[in-house]
Protein backbone atom coordinates (compact mmCIF):
# COMPACT_ATOMS: atom_id res chain seq x y z
CA UNK A 1 0.00 0.00 0.00
CA UNK A 2 1.68 3.05 -0.92
CA UNK A 3 0.10 5.06 2.20
CA UNK A 4 1.68 2.67 4.26
CA UNK A 5 4.84 3.50 2.54
CA UNK A 6 4.75 7.06 2.90
CA UNK A 7 4.26 6.49 6.60
CA UNK A 8 7.62 4.57 6.93
CA UNK A 9 9.94 7.57 5.14
CA UNK A 10 8.10 10.33 6.75
CA UNK A 11 8.62 8.09 10.25
CA UNK A 12 12.17 9.56 11.31
CA UNK A 13 11.16 13.28 10.66
CA UNK A 14 7.94 13.20 12.63
CA UNK A 15 9.37 12.73 15.75
CA UNK A 16 11.94 15.49 15.35
CA UNK A 17 10.69 18.26 13.98
CA UNK A 18 9.22 19.46 17.35
CA UNK A 19 11.12 17.37 19.74
CA UNK A 20 13.86 19.59 21.16
CA UNK A 21 14.82 16.67 23.86
CA UNK A 22 15.70 14.56 20.91
CA UNK A 23 17.10 17.47 19.21
CA UNK A 24 19.67 18.00 21.70
CA UNK A 25 20.67 14.12 21.84
CA UNK A 26 21.57 14.59 18.36
CA UNK A 27 23.50 17.67 18.67
CA UNK A 28 25.76 16.35 21.01
CA UNK A 29 26.01 12.74 18.95
CA UNK A 30 27.16 15.63 16.43
CA UNK A 31 29.83 17.21 18.22
CA UNK A 32 31.64 13.96 19.00
CA UNK A 33 31.63 12.89 15.28
CA UNK A 34 29.69 9.77 15.63
CA UNK A 35 25.84 10.81 14.45
CA UNK A 36 24.59 8.42 11.34
CA UNK A 37 23.56 10.15 8.18
CA UNK A 38 19.64 9.76 8.83
CA UNK A 39 19.88 11.30 12.18
CA UNK A 40 21.74 14.17 10.74
CA UNK A 41 19.22 15.20 8.23
CA UNK A 42 16.80 15.10 11.19
CA UNK A 43 18.69 17.09 13.69
CA UNK A 44 19.49 20.07 10.32
CA UNK A 45 15.87 19.82 9.68
CA UNK A 46 15.03 20.35 13.88
CA UNK A 47 17.62 23.00 13.44
CA UNK A 48 16.25 25.00 10.76
CA UNK A 49 13.05 25.87 12.91
CA UNK A 50 14.35 26.39 16.68
CA UNK A 51 16.73 28.96 17.36
CA UNK A 52 17.26 27.83 21.19
CA UNK A 53 18.67 23.94 20.05
CA UNK A 54 20.62 25.89 17.53
CA UNK A 55 21.96 27.70 20.20
CA UNK A 56 21.89 24.80 22.48
CA UNK A 57 24.33 23.37 19.69
CA UNK A 58 26.67 26.17 19.82
CA UNK A 59 26.91 26.00 23.54
CA UNK A 60 27.33 22.54 23.54
CA UNK A 61 30.61 22.79 21.51
CA UNK A 62 32.26 25.61 23.68
CA UNK A 63 31.79 23.59 26.62
CA UNK A 64 33.28 20.19 25.65
CA UNK A 65 35.95 23.02 24.18
CA UNK A 66 36.15 24.01 28.09
CA UNK A 67 36.08 21.00 30.11
CA UNK A 68 38.96 19.87 28.13
CA UNK A 69 40.42 23.19 28.79
CA UNK A 70 40.00 22.85 32.54
CA UNK A 71 41.30 19.16 32.63
CA UNK A 72 44.54 19.66 30.73
CA UNK A 73 45.95 22.64 32.07
CA UNK A 74 46.44 22.84 35.81
CA UNK A 75 44.59 24.09 38.40
CA UNK A 76 47.65 26.51 39.43
CA UNK A 77 50.86 26.27 38.43
CA UNK A 78 52.19 26.46 42.08
CA UNK A 79 50.31 23.25 42.71
CA UNK A 80 53.50 20.97 44.65
CA UNK A 81 53.16 18.01 46.39
CA UNK A 82 54.00 18.55 49.97
CA UNK A 83 57.85 18.78 50.80
CA UNK A 84 57.80 15.89 53.78
CA UNK A 85 55.63 14.14 51.92
CA UNK A 86 58.28 13.68 49.59
CA UNK A 87 61.07 13.46 51.80
CA UNK A 88 59.07 10.54 52.92
CA UNK A 89 58.68 8.92 49.32
CA UNK A 90 62.57 9.46 48.52
CA UNK A 91 63.07 7.54 51.80
CA UNK A 92 60.69 4.37 51.18
CA UNK A 93 61.95 4.24 47.76
CA UNK A 94 65.77 3.93 49.11
CA UNK A 95 64.77 1.63 51.49
CA UNK A 96 63.85 -0.36 48.62
CA UNK A 97 66.84 0.16 46.30
CA UNK A 98 68.85 -0.87 49.37
CA UNK A 99 67.24 -4.36 49.59
CA UNK A 100 67.51 -5.36 46.38
CA UNK B 1 73.57 3.34 8.58
CA UNK B 2 70.93 3.97 10.76
CA UNK B 3 71.78 4.42 14.46
CA UNK B 4 69.62 2.21 16.92
CA UNK B 5 66.92 4.66 19.00
CA UNK B 6 68.57 5.27 22.08
CA UNK B 7 67.32 3.43 24.88
CA UNK B 8 66.31 5.02 28.17
CA UNK B 9 67.27 4.19 31.41
CA UNK B 10 65.23 3.84 34.65
CA UNK B 11 67.07 6.25 37.84
CA UNK B 12 64.77 5.53 40.68
CA UNK B 13 66.65 7.58 42.64
CA UNK B 14 66.07 10.36 41.22
CA UNK B 15 62.00 9.98 40.58
CA UNK B 16 60.69 12.14 43.71
CA UNK B 17 63.35 15.02 42.59
CA UNK B 18 62.46 14.61 38.69
CA UNK B 19 59.06 13.42 38.37
CA UNK B 20 56.75 13.85 41.77
CA UNK B 21 55.11 17.53 41.19
CA UNK B 22 54.51 16.42 37.89
CA UNK B 23 52.82 13.48 38.20
CA UNK B 24 51.25 15.02 41.14
CA UNK B 25 49.81 17.68 38.99
CA UNK B 26 49.10 15.44 36.55
CA UNK B 27 46.57 13.58 39.14
CA UNK B 28 45.33 16.38 41.02
CA UNK B 29 44.19 18.11 37.76
CA UNK B 30 42.22 14.22 36.94
CA UNK B 31 41.02 12.93 40.35
CA UNK B 32 40.38 16.79 41.70
CA UNK B 33 41.49 15.70 45.58
CA UNK B 34 44.86 16.28 47.61
CA UNK B 35 44.83 13.92 49.21
CA UNK B 36 44.58 11.34 47.04
CA UNK B 37 46.62 12.66 44.39
CA UNK B 38 49.23 12.44 46.96
CA UNK B 39 48.16 8.52 47.54
CA UNK B 40 48.60 7.80 43.64
CA UNK B 41 51.32 9.29 43.33
CA UNK B 42 53.34 7.29 45.80
CA UNK B 43 51.69 3.89 44.28
CA UNK B 44 52.85 4.79 41.12
CA UNK B 45 56.56 5.07 42.09
CA UNK B 46 56.30 1.86 44.53
CA UNK B 47 54.63 0.11 41.24
CA UNK B 48 57.19 1.32 39.20
CA UNK B 49 60.25 -0.18 41.53
CA UNK B 50 58.06 -3.70 41.14
CA UNK B 51 57.80 -3.21 37.59
CA UNK B 52 61.63 -2.50 36.81
CA UNK B 53 62.44 -5.54 35.57
CA UNK B 54 59.50 -4.63 32.65
CA UNK B 55 61.21 -1.25 31.76
CA UNK B 56 61.99 -2.39 27.71
CA UNK B 57 63.07 1.51 27.82
CA UNK B 58 61.10 2.19 24.70
CA UNK B 59 59.93 5.29 25.88
CA UNK B 60 61.37 7.56 28.43
CA UNK B 61 60.91 7.13 31.96
CA UNK B 62 58.67 10.05 32.46
CA UNK B 63 56.36 8.64 30.28
CA UNK B 64 56.43 5.23 31.56
CA UNK B 65 55.54 6.64 35.03
CA UNK B 66 53.16 8.64 34.11
CA UNK B 67 51.13 5.39 32.09
CA UNK B 68 51.17 3.65 35.33
CA UNK B 69 49.45 6.56 36.89
CA UNK B 70 47.30 6.74 34.13
CA UNK B 71 46.48 2.99 35.10
CA UNK B 72 45.81 3.98 38.51
CA UNK B 73 43.19 7.07 38.03
CA UNK B 74 41.25 4.53 35.57
CA UNK B 75 41.08 2.49 38.64
CA UNK B 76 39.87 5.27 40.68
CA UNK B 77 37.24 6.36 38.14
CA UNK B 78 36.23 2.37 37.62
CA UNK B 79 35.82 2.14 41.75
CA UNK B 80 33.60 5.66 41.56
CA UNK B 81 31.67 4.84 38.74
CA UNK B 82 30.20 1.04 40.50
CA UNK B 83 27.44 1.63 42.64
CA UNK B 84 24.81 3.54 42.35
CA UNK B 85 24.97 2.94 38.51
CA UNK B 86 20.80 2.05 38.13
CA UNK B 87 19.60 4.34 39.90
CA UNK B 88 22.02 6.86 38.42
CA UNK B 89 20.89 5.84 34.62
CA UNK B 90 16.89 5.30 35.53
CA UNK B 91 16.58 8.64 37.03
CA UNK B 92 17.52 12.07 34.89
CA UNK B 93 19.84 13.02 38.24
CA UNK B 94 21.64 16.16 38.19
CA UNK B 95 20.37 19.48 38.92
CA UNK B 96 17.03 19.70 37.29
CA UNK B 97 14.80 16.32 36.83
CA UNK B 98 13.94 17.50 33.44
CA UNK B 99 14.58 20.09 30.55
CA UNK B 100 12.09 19.38 28.31
CA UNK B 101 8.25 19.04 28.28
CA UNK B 102 7.35 15.57 28.39
CA UNK B 103 4.43 15.84 26.33
CA UNK B 104 5.76 17.93 23.15
CA UNK B 105 9.20 17.80 23.93
CA UNK B 106 9.62 20.94 23.73
CA UNK B 107 12.50 23.35 25.87
CA UNK B 108 10.36 24.14 28.91
CA UNK B 109 10.29 28.06 28.94
CA UNK B 110 12.70 28.22 32.32
CA UNK B 111 15.51 26.19 30.94
CA UNK B 112 15.66 26.85 27.09
CA UNK B 113 19.28 28.01 25.65
CA UNK B 114 19.76 31.83 26.57
CA UNK B 115 22.74 33.65 24.84
CA UNK B 116 25.07 34.30 28.03
CA UNK B 117 28.87 34.86 26.66
CA UNK B 118 30.09 31.09 26.84
CA UNK B 119 29.97 31.83 23.32
CA UNK B 120 32.96 33.51 23.48
CA UNK B 121 34.69 32.17 25.82
CA UNK B 122 38.30 33.06 25.53
CA UNK B 123 40.72 30.37 27.67
CA UNK B 124 43.01 33.03 28.52
CA UNK B 125 40.80 35.16 30.31
CA UNK B 126 38.71 32.64 31.58
CA UNK B 127 39.39 32.32 35.16
CA UNK B 128 36.66 32.77 37.01
CA UNK B 129 34.25 30.76 34.60
CA UNK B 130 36.81 27.83 35.07
CA UNK B 131 36.07 28.04 38.15
CA UNK B 132 32.13 28.35 38.03
CA UNK B 133 32.41 24.95 35.35
CA UNK B 134 34.68 22.96 37.95
CA UNK B 135 31.74 23.45 40.70
CA UNK B 136 29.29 22.34 37.86
CA UNK B 137 30.76 19.54 36.87
CA UNK B 138 31.31 17.96 40.66
CA UNK B 139 28.06 18.52 41.33
CA UNK B 140 26.89 15.61 38.74
CA UNK B 141 26.57 12.11 39.65
CA UNK B 142 30.06 10.37 40.04
CA UNK B 143 29.34 7.78 36.82
CA UNK B 144 28.89 10.75 34.85
CA UNK B 145 32.12 12.37 36.20
CA UNK B 146 33.96 9.32 35.93
CA UNK B 147 32.55 9.19 31.91
CA UNK B 148 33.28 12.75 31.49
CA UNK B 149 36.74 12.69 33.16
CA UNK B 150 38.17 9.81 31.48
CA UNK B 151 36.56 11.28 27.80
CA UNK B 152 37.82 14.64 28.08
CA UNK B 153 41.39 14.61 30.15
CA UNK B 154 43.17 12.18 26.97
CA UNK B 155 40.32 12.27 24.27
CA UNK B 156 40.51 8.30 25.26
CA UNK B 157 38.23 6.71 22.78
CA UNK B 158 34.74 5.58 23.25
CA UNK B 159 35.07 2.29 23.40
CA UNK B 160 37.63 2.35 25.60
CA UNK B 161 35.51 4.57 28.30
CA UNK B 162 33.05 1.97 27.72
CA UNK B 163 34.89 -1.25 28.37
CA UNK B 164 36.87 0.29 31.63
CA UNK B 165 33.21 1.78 32.76
CA UNK B 166 31.61 -1.18 32.14
CA UNK B 167 28.75 0.73 30.49
CA UNK B 168 26.70 0.47 27.22
CA UNK B 169 27.20 2.56 24.31
CA UNK B 170 23.87 3.34 24.03
CA UNK B 171 24.78 4.21 27.70
CA UNK B 172 27.52 6.36 26.87
CA UNK B 173 25.50 8.67 24.43
CA UNK B 174 22.89 8.99 27.57
CA UNK B 175 25.25 10.26 30.06
CA UNK B 176 27.23 12.49 27.51
CA UNK B 177 24.22 14.06 26.80
CA UNK B 178 22.45 14.43 30.47
CA UNK B 179 25.76 15.74 31.64
CA UNK B 180 26.28 18.30 29.02
CA UNK B 181 22.62 19.32 29.34
CA UNK B 182 23.24 19.50 32.87
CA UNK B 183 26.38 21.28 33.00
CA UNK B 184 25.05 24.38 30.26
CA UNK B 185 22.35 24.76 32.18
CA UNK B 186 24.64 25.17 35.54
CA UNK B 187 26.73 27.44 33.47
CA UNK B 188 23.65 29.33 32.64
CA UNK B 189 21.89 29.22 35.80
CA UNK B 190 25.45 30.61 37.41
CA UNK B 191 26.97 32.75 35.09
CA UNK B 192 24.60 35.23 33.61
Amino acid sequence: MPSKKLDITMNPLKGIIYNCRKATFLADKKLEGKISFVENIQLRIHLVGCDACKLYLKQSGKLTAMVKDLMKTPVGSNVRLDSDFKEQLQERIDTHLSKN
Amino acid sequence: MATPPESHQLDPKNWVKAYADYLYMYAITRVNDAEQAQDLVQETFLAGLNAMSKFAGKSSERTWLTAILKNKIIDVYRKKASGLRTQELVNTGGEDADFFDATDGHWKAEHAPQPYGIENYDPLEGKELRGILKRCMEKLPPLWQSVFAMKHMDDEATETVCTELKISPANYWVIIHRAKLNLRACLQKNWI
